[in-house]
């Protein structure tokens, strides 16, 4: 029997793992295969896991018979496992070990899922392109010329080269979503709070939320059914009384209201991806949802207030790599001030050094109300406009990016420009609110565009359920050509 | 010139809840190093704190006991600076919100009762302990008190003198204590203080430029390192300079302070609110109950003292200044010793015994107290007795009972044995009888002394004078 494994969705995995037409462990080899052939292109991973995954794999046969049981996936390196190496693609934490899990992946484990191996990032996040990473650069699956995007690019490049059938990834102001739109996979940010934090290596604690990085819209919902809920460990986490995110996911759209900000299709975006926004309105007016333009005054200030709210909070968040108790320490000290700056200027790099200063700066006395206060008051103002919005509308749709994927190395001297890409991502994260990243189609090079759905707080089925409708109309595609990999 | 002297305290409590601030932890003191921590005390990447209840309550109870508003909605901070006893490289604390606020402590100093500001009371979180020396070149850190649970009692600048700084204090600590959220042990640190001190001419309504004296960890040394800065700040003064605003380290065995940092040094802690923890909540009703639970405060039980048992105000004030010392008076009262007997016992013996080695801690209950008194009142032990027996409970933490049969210091009732006694020494002091005799009555009492010095004090001075007055009315019949 022949399997083209790196085109499995979870549903299509789980079936064949069920009938037996497929062992758990030779799905879990299969998949190693596919990293050895295709990840020294990619550089997805950034470490294996392989013994632990293949100890995992055998659990299948006598375990959780879920739909995640056995199905192959893989980590953003910024979320903690147990003995496991976690580097938030950092010198800092090169070679750190926790003696913990985080509480998403620990749900998945507990689900029965094989951990195939931690996955590149912008350093602790910060960044769109993974180029960030301490270790490695991570290709366009599509195009290896170009960057994945980012922070969770090696999540996306994993997924889209079929090197996991779904992954973990981090989103702070669309590290999920962005990459998932250059990737031309499915990037689901919940609504903040819906996925406990705990052991996700904080950038920004108050915009940071886990979520699924996966091929089809129905298995984001699965994922999400599995990784959300209330943890004990993180109060910020919420109990939002809905267990099952795939219900109503394949009811007719017609009848939904939705509208799209005239901003997200003005100023800097591009012509391709305006083409295939506008084609995805005119999907969801074919299919009875209603599509109205709207101004959301706001969408300017949003890039302002997240570069300051995030970066102070991680200004403060990444003051405890300090040389101190774990991680990277500077050889190179005679004194304890010494100790501090030559660690953390040795071990953290440029960008991650540019977001502390400007996170400090905005935190400073005589600067604190100039800079952070006001960021705070605009939140609450893009909350209220999104707020006003959503008493009109089911959802609200726009492209995730302004652009598709760029070259490696085209923006890396240029971060502000890095930083305008985020303009349709950072908004969600200040509102808290839940969105999804459809791929709808290629620009004229070839690359994939992302069609980003953002729903009212809690409300993930409604977007999922237009997502889906969409997606099954559209159906994916992968950038792989179709060579089956025998197991 | 005369100068007034300002005060104000900011005294940091350890709160007694069993687990820590933001973990399961345990707060026991000791313990090897870096055994009483895990993953979120040593801010290990991706942990979180999460908020233990017990906290907000022992705080509210603190702020209740000490006539603040509780705050219906407060919020956690971080305040951000770099040490390596802070291994997140911020503490949690509150800024802008803190739980309780505009409370005030009143204090009997020198005789006149007092009022104290309580400007707020916040919550936050201990730091670890650095060990330096031993290993040369470099230090060591231990981590088993962070995260152990503080309240920060920031006072209004209403003392005037280093002895009202000392009993606001210690009466602050009495309150900690009966509301029972600290065990404010301040030489294992669980009670530490701030003096922020400045000096104004006599008459003057504007504050002087003031100084901070840090952690000082004795009342002792607040009351010696307020006077000492007061002086510093008039002599310096006097000789025509000026006091700058800094922060200054007081050295208590050199009985001096010395400049920690100035205000142009002072840390930028960059407050902003902690975003990993949700905003507190109390509704009235919670603080209602809370207030419910506060247990009987010293004021009241002044008043029950004094009032329904007859305790003469100064040794009420006393044994109801620790809750010690107090609860230790009920539970004797509770046994059924008489309130004043009781209340003797502790006001002399108890408390020259406690001077001695300078302890609040009586080592047994108050039941052994009752069971003492009662020992006395049935006529078993003499009063005297009673004083070598209480002496030997307190050193030895041994049952009154126990000492009594095993050291043989029962009273000698028996008369068969007594009279022996009495012929013993009658025989021996002929001299005495016959003065005795011969009316100089008074020589009876050398004769009683003398009995009760062969029974080491232990015969019943009743049956004695009874036999010796028999004999020797026989002797002087013949």
């Amino acid at each position: 029997m022949k399997f083209d494994v790196r085109k499995f969705t979870i549903k299509e995995a789980a079936k064949l793992l069920e009938k037996g037409e497929i062992s758990a462990q030779e799905l879990t080899e299969a998949f190693y295969d596919v990293i050895d052939a295709a990840d020294e292109s990619v550089g997805a991973y950034i470490s294996l896991n392989k013994k632990e995954a293949f100890k995992q794999s055998e659990k299948y046969a006598n375990g959780n018979k879920g739909t995640l049981a056995g199905i192959p996936m893989a980590v953003k390196d910024n979320m903690c496992i147990n003995g496991m190496k976690t580097t938030c693609g950092s010198r800092m934490l090169e070679g750190f070990k926790p003696p913990y899990t985080a509480t998403a992946v620990q749900r998945l484990i507990d689900e029965g899922a094989v951990i195939l191996g931690k996955l590149n990032m912008d350093e602790f996040a910060m960044g769109g392109s993974t180029e960030n990473s301490y270790f490695k650069n991570t290709r366009n699956p599509w195009n290896n010329d170009m960057v994945p995007g980012g922070s969770s690019g090696g999540s996306a490049a994993a997924v889209a080269s079929g090197q996991a059938v779904y992954a973990l990834g981090s989103d702070t102001g669309g590290s999920i979503r962005q990459p998932a739109a250059f990737c031309g996979v499915v990037g689901m940010k919940p609504t903040y709070g819906t996925v406990s934090r705990y052991g996700l290596v904080a950038f920004a604690s108050s915009l940071d939320q886990i979520g699924p990085i996966t091929k089809t819209v129905e298995d984001s919902a699965i994922v999400l059914n599995a990784i959300s809920g209330k943890d004990p460990m993180d109060s910020t986490s919420v109990d939002t009384g809905i267990t099952d995110y795939t219900y109503g996911i394949s009811e007719d759209p017609a009848g939904m209201k939705a509208c799209i900000p005239v901003q997200y299709l003005a100023g800097g975006i591009s012509p391709d991806v305006k083409k295939r926004i506008e084609e995805t309105i005119g999907f969801y007016e074919k299919s009875g949802v209603t599509v109205e333009e709207v101004e959301l005054k706001l969408a300017d200030y949003a890039i302002a207030a997240y570069y300051i709210i995030s970066s102070a909070e991680a200004s403060s968040n990444l003051a405890r790599y300090d040389g101190i108790k774990y991680g990277f320490r500077s050889e190179n000290f005679s004194n304890l001030s010494e100790l501090y700056s030559n660690t953390r200027t040795e071990g953290f790099g440029d960008e991650v050094k540019r977001r502390i200063m400007l996170g400090t700066y905005a935190l400073s006395s005589g600067y604190y109300d100039a800079y952070y206060k006001k960021a705070l008051k605009v939140r609450t103002l893009i909350k209220q406009e999104f707020d006003g919005l959503f008493r009109k509308y089911d959802f609200i749709l726009g492209p995730t990016a302004p652009t598709t994927a760029y070259r490696i190395g085209e923006k890396a001297e240029n971060p502000l420009e890095m930083y305008l890409g985020d303009v349709f991502t950072v908004s969600v994260n200040i509102a808290g609110l839940p969105a999804v990243s459809v791929p709808c189609g290629l620009d004229s090079k070839g690359l994939p565009v992302g069609l980003q759905l953002i729903g009212k707080a809690y409300d993930e089925r409604t977007i999922l359920r237009a997502a889906n409708a969409y997606q099954s109309q559209n159906p994916l595609h992968l950038p792989f050509e179709e060579v089956s990999h025998e197991i | 010139m005369k100068y007034e002297i300002v005060i104000g305290l900011e005294i940091h409590a350890e709160l007694s809840t069993k687990s820590k601030i933001f973990c399961g932890c345990t707060t026991e003191f000791g313990g090897e190093p870096n055994t009483h921590c895990c993953p979120v005390c040593t801010s290990m990447p991706g942990t979180l704190p999460v908020m233990n209840e017990k906290v907000i309550e022992y705080a509210a109870k603190a702020g209740l006991a000490m006539n603040c508003s509780i705050a219906n909605f407060s919020k956690m901070d971080r305040k951000n600076y770099f040490y390596p006893d802070l291994p997140k490289a911020y503490q949690i604390s509150q800024f802008d919100l803190p739980i309780c606020s505009n409370g005030f402590v009143e204090i009997d100093s020198a005789g006149e009762n007092k009022t104290i500001g309580i400007t707020r009371i916040h919550m936050e979180e201990d730091a670890g302990k650095l060990l330096h020396d031993e290993w040369g070149k470099s230090s060591l850190v231990d981590y088993n008190r962070c995260g152990v649970p503080l309240i920060e009692i920031v006072s209004e600048p209403d003392m005037r003198s280093p002895q009202e700084a000392r009993d606001f204090a210690e009466k602050v600590r009495s309150i900690l204590q009966y509301v029972d959220v600290s065990d404010c042990r301040m030489q294992e640190g669980s009670l530490r203080a701030d003096v922020n001190l400045s000096v104004r001419p006599a008459g003057s309504e504007e504050f002087g430029t003031r100084t901070e004296m840090k952690n000082l960890n004795s009342f002792r040394s607040i009351f010696r390192a307020a006077e000492a800065e007061a002086k510093r700040q008039i002599r310096l003064i006097e000789e025509g300079g000026t006091v700058i605003q800094e922060t200054r380290r007081w050295d208590d065995d050199a009985g001096k302070s010395h400049s920690m940092r100035t205000k142009e040094e002072a840390h930028d802690y960059r407050y902003f609110p902690e975003p990993d923890l949700v905003p507190i909540e109390l509704s009235d009703e919670r603080i209602n109950n809370i207030k419910e639970s506060l247990p009987e405060m010293p004021w009241e039980r002044f008043e029950r003292y004094t009032k329904d048992m007859g305790i003469p105000e100064y040794d009420a004030g006393l044994i109801t200044a620790s809750v010690r010392t107090a609860d230790f008076f009920e539970q004797a009262v509770t046994a059924g010793a008489d309130p004043k007997t009781a209340s003797n016992w502790i006001m002399g013996d108890l408390m020259k015994l406690m001077k001695e080695i300078d302890t609040e801690e009586i080592p047994f209950s108050g039941e052994d107290l009752a069971e003492l008194i009662h020992l006395i009142k049935d006529g078993r032990i003499s009063n005297n007795i009673g004083s070598k027996v209480i002496e030997k409970m307190f050193r030895t933490g041994r049952k009154a009972v126990t000492i009594v049969k095993e050291e043989g210091l029962e009273v000698v009732s028996d008369e068969g044995a007594l009279e022996a006694i009495v012929d013993k020494v009658i025989s021996a002091n002929e001299k005495s009888v016959s003065d005795y005799l011969s009316g100089k009555k008074k020589a009876i009492g050398f004769l009683m002394g003398q009995i009760m010095k062969e029974t080491r004090g232990k015969a019943n001075p009743g049956v004695v004078n009874k036999i010796l007055l028999k004999k020797l009315d026989s002797i002087g019949d013949m």
